[in-house]
């Protein structure tokens, strides 16, 4: 313990001031001023160098103490315990009645250590953190298949009794997500076809080829472009509505009101989301794919003077087999990833309100990225197959 | 250590929202190191008379003066901060920040209004969870793994931390079960007693208003009716009158 000098103890601390005398063996602690939060700082430094100089009997004098706070009450008293602690005898005098039930508040229950705060830095915590996502993305994939095949038990069982498909909310789905996405999907795609067939003229026209500018368009839009972008934009409007549809159903627990008025919770909230977006997205996949060549038609006509019967005619020759209808066939599945993730997430938030922002995030990237997934295995079995 | 300029004084408040006038010429003075109970029929503006006061809602008329600062005229940035920090306030649910723990939330305003080193903050943080009485293991969790009367608790400590001239409560014991909310009111007496603060609490709990006030403002008609709980029991004026004299604020005032 370093002992005080007498400047340091004289040092004006603006507010509040600490003297210690030596008296008869006694060590007599004059504490005088505003003992306030504001002057905390200052006193955490004084008090904790102040040292009992080997006395055995330490009197705190409060007398001169015009104002106390809490945060003065516990400087004293930790002060005031460490002389305790260290065995001498400690005693308070002078002190006014105003303050003396703060200071017993303090005293009778306070005894805990300070706080400690979650280590979040280092390498074990790193190791910790590695750990649990680890331990978490195995939990959810299981649960997320556990989903997948209960909705596919409820699917089945529905369609075997029609009448228990919700009409009504399907056709609510079925606007929701088909006929309000038609703007923003349109005019993404539209786009899209544009810059797609700029970038395509401007490399195949170093070869005399424009003409096959219009392949190219056709090919990359119908068979991958215009069923990922309807898909994506789906995920961002759709898939995250679910989550955060089901979600704020769950934290005012509707789901649970639900469940004890003996309704199926699958077959209200996730099977009519799911047939909507079945029925929606092999249609949106069709419209984006006629934006986007409507997009391409337009940046032809006026950047290589390519007519629109031309167009259409190269197009006609371009799409042999299966070409078109392959973007379409795949439309379903990416529909089914899309709805059963975003249900998945909306049925787990827990009952606060933050966790519907966080699923509703966890919503979009997984069913995204789960699209991706889908459609590389897709190509892979497409060529394997030859179409 | 009476003050005779009163902490809160409101003079012809006129607030809207939304194009309803939910106060027009509401005039209350709040006395130094009372404890002030607001109750008022649904809709009649209690919490939004709260937010008013705190400067969360700019009123569209009238002044209001907080510990002697005019909340209504040329309020600056720096004066407002300072008042900030001189009183606390509970809101419903705690309004813990979700992302920190406890200490933390307990912290946010050590950090931002001093210079304490942390080791200091930790200490303080861990008097104020004692004081509202949560146990130590409570500082490390995040509010979202408490009950909801350890979160008003946890609230309270935070609304506590600048150890405040005046502390603000917007329905503390909603939502508690009897017990928690009668340990609720002796809590909030304890504090103000040993911190001589001056509570301002909107409430609907009868039970809470008879425990800890020492006046009671009613919102009738667009004002406010003052008085202690025996003289505002026999006004005429019919809400009251059915407040205090229903079946439930018959049982409560009886007990």
């Amino acid at each position: 313990m370093v002992a005080l000098t007498a400047s340091d103890l004289d040092r004006p601390m603006h507010l509040a001031w600490v003297r210690p005398r030596r008296e008869s063996g006694a060590l007599i602690v004059a504490l005088g001023g505003h003992f306030v939060l504001a002057a905390a700082v200052a006193l955490d430094e004084t008090l904790g160098k102040l040292a009992s100089d080997g006395a055995r009997r330490i009197v705190f004098d409060l007398t001169a103490v015009e104002r106390l706070d809490t945060a003065g009450a516990w400087l004293v008293l930790r002060t005031a315990r460490r002389f305790a602690g260290a065995g001498a005898t400690v005693e308070r005098r002078g002190v006014h009645p105003d303050f003396e039930p703060l200071l017993l508040t303090i005293e009778t229950d306070c005894h805990n250590p300070p706080v400690t705060h979650p280590n979040t830095n280092g390498f074990g915590a790193l190791l910790e953190k590695i750990g649990r996502s680890v331990v978490k993305l195995g939990l959810q994939s299981t649960e997320l298949l556990g989903f997948f095949g209960m909705v596919c038990a409820e699917a089945v069982a529905t369609l075997l009794r029609p009448r228990r498909l919700r009409i009504v909310a399907l056709f609510t789905q079925l606007e929701e997500t088909g006929l309000n996405a038609l703007p923003i999907l349109g005019l993404l795609t539209f786009l899209i076809g544009i810059v797609f067939a700029y970038q395509g003229a401007d490399q195949l026209r170093r070869f005399g080829a424009e003409i096959f500018t219009v392949n190219l368009l056709g090919i990359s839009i119908c068979r991958e472009l215009g069923g990922l972008m309807a898909a994506i934009i789906v995920a961002g409007r759709s898939g995250s509505a679910f989550t955060a549809q089901i979600g704020t159903m769950k934290v005012n627990e509707e789901v649970d009101a639900l469940e004890t008025l003996g309704l199926n919770t699958v077959e209200v909230l996730v099977l009519p989301r799911l047939a909507g977006l079945i029925i929606t997205l092999p249609l949106l996949t069709f419209f984006a794919n006629i934006m986007a060549l409507a997009g391409g038609a337009v940046m032809v006509y006026f950047g290589l003077g390519i007519t629109i019967p031309a167009f259409l005619r190269q197009l006609n020759q371009s799409l042999i087999g299966w070409s078109f209808f392959i973007g379409l066939m795949k439309a379903p599945v990416f529909a089914f990833i899309i709805a059963i993730v975003g249900c998945y997430e909306g049925l787990r938030v827990s009952r606060d309100a933050a966790s519907v922002g966080r699923a509703t995030t966890l919503s979009v990237v997984e069913s995204i990225f789960l699209v991706i997934v889908a459609d590389a295995l897709f190509s892979i079995m497409f060529s394997m197959l030859g179409i | 250590m009476t003050d005779p300029v009163p902490v809160i004084k409101i003079r012809g408040l006129v607030t809207k929202l939304g194009g309803r006038v939910l106060h027009d010429g509401l005039d209350l003075d709040v006395e130094r190191g009372e404890v002030l109970g607001v109750v008022g029929g649904s809709g009649t503006g209690k919490s939004v008379l709260l937010r008013t006061i705190i400067g969360l809602n700019r009123p569209a008329g009238g002044s209001i003066e907080v510990l002697g600062q005019s909340m209504t005229d040329h309020l600056t940035e720096t004066r407002l901060r300072a008042l900030q920090g001189r009183w606390g306030v509970l809101f419903q649910d705690g309004a813990l920040f979700s992302s920190l723990t406890v200490a933390q939330n307990i912290e946010v305003p050590l950090r931002e209004h001093t210079t304490m080193p942390q080791r200091l903050m930790d200490e303080i943080a861990a008097v104020k969870l004692t004081m509202v009485g949560l146990p130590a293991d409570a500082a490390m969790k995040y509010p979202s793994e408490l009950s909801g009367g350890m979160r008003k608790r946890a609230g309270l400590a935070r609304a506590l931390a600048l150890d405040p001239e005046i502390l603000f409560l917007d329905e503390p014991t909603a939502g508690l079960d009897p017990i928690s909310a009668a340990q609720f009111d002796e809590l909030v007496l304890n504090l103000q007693r040993s911190l001589n603060l001056t509570v301002f609490m909107v409430t609907h709990d009868i039970d809470t208003l008879r425990a800890t006030t020492d006046r009671i403002a009613v919102l009738v008609d667009k004002r406010v009716k003052t008085g202690t709980i025996a003289a505002l029991a026999t006004d005429p004026d019919p809400w009251i009158h059915d407040y205090f004299n229903g079946p439930r604020g018959h049982a409560a005032l009886a007990s």
